[in-house]
């Protein structure tokens, strides 16, 4: 499996810790791990950086998750990233709005890291 | 576990409390978020002469067809204590962290509670956690409406659960 740059992006540190760990026990191997608090903080690191894959939450303070998509979305450096969201606002009206967006997965919090295995590798052609 | 006919017949997508359903599945909801992020299966508290105040209240508000607040509450150890567990570090290991934890906690509750209620989640919408530190206070709600809680047993230490619904 070759190395991941992933991006972690929720107003919880304790949350982005755990998303991370998530990931390695999904079995990536992760090259470098940015984190960012909301969507304007994660965009202003994919000006410097570049990722693999972006974990997002959706409910967070100064930009959400949704935007923060669209965002990435009008963008051409940024278009082709896989982002899977990670939000307690699980709703379908959420759900089929981060899709239609561009977002490519969806996992529900509380969530093991099976859960999280089975929706991020996927994205990843893993 | 999802609960149907939530909602009041010809109306806007308004949940329509029901205190012998609501309860239990706030119960579940709470216990599922322990075992899940926390792999802690929580017991029913026995209040003792012991219990520590809660020093650590998390808020996080429901806006929507479900209106009201969410608050869970415990003692700096017991917010300590799930940190560590959520992060898989050492209790001595966490500081700061054991806020940021009590409020996502209360998310997820939140969460995982209004996601039972079917078709509530589509309209229903979270607020950021709020935290407040100390137990020397009180809150009071300008609207009318029902209260749902339990204190559950964490490492031995209470953590009240509440869910103040208003009308």
């Amino acid at each position: 499996m070759s190395q991941i740059r992933a991006l972690i992006v929720d107003d919880s540190s304790v949350m982005r810790k755990i998303v991370e760990r998530s990931l390695r026990q999904a079995g990536l191997d992760l090259s470098s791990v940015i984190e960012a608090g909301n969507g304007a903080d994660a965009l202003a690191l994919l000006d410097g950086n570049l990722v693999d894959l972006i974990l997002s939450d959706i409910n967070m303070p100064v930009m959400d998750g949704l935007e923060f998509v669209r965002q990435l979305q009008s963008m051409d450096k940024t278009r082709q990233i896989p982002v899977v969201m990670i939000t307690t606002e699980g709703s379908e009206s959420n759900v089929v709005q981060a899709l239609s967006l561009g977002a490519k997965g969806y996992i529900r919090k509380p969530f093991t890291p099976d859960q999280v295995k089975e929706h991020v590798l996927p994205v990843l052609g893993l | 576990m999802t609960m149907t006919n939530t909602f009041a017949a010809n109306s806007l997508p308004r949940a329509v409390f029901n205190r012998a359903v609501w309860t239990p599945l706030l119960d579940f909801s709470v216990r599922e978020v322990f075992d899940i992020m926390l792999a802690s299966t929580l017991q029913v508290h026995e209040p003792s002469a012991n219990d520590k105040d809660g020093e650590f209240t998390a808020l996080v508000g429901l806006a929507g067809s479900l209106c009201g607040v969410l608050s869970i509450r415990c003692s700096n150890q017991a917010a300590c204590t799930m940190a560590s567990k959520m992060l898989g570090l050492s209790a001595e290991e966490v500081d700061s962290e054991s806020l940021d934890a009590l409020g996502e906690i209360a998310n997820m509750i939140a969460g995982n509670f209004k996601g039972k209620l079917s078709g509530v989640g589509n309209h229903c919408m979270l607020s950021v956690p709020t935290i407040i530190v100390g137990s020397d206070y009180a809150t009071r709600s300008t609207a009318v409406g029902n209260t749902i809680g339990a204190v559950f047993d964490f490492e031995e230490e209470p953590v009240w659960v509440t869910l103040e619904l208003h009308e």
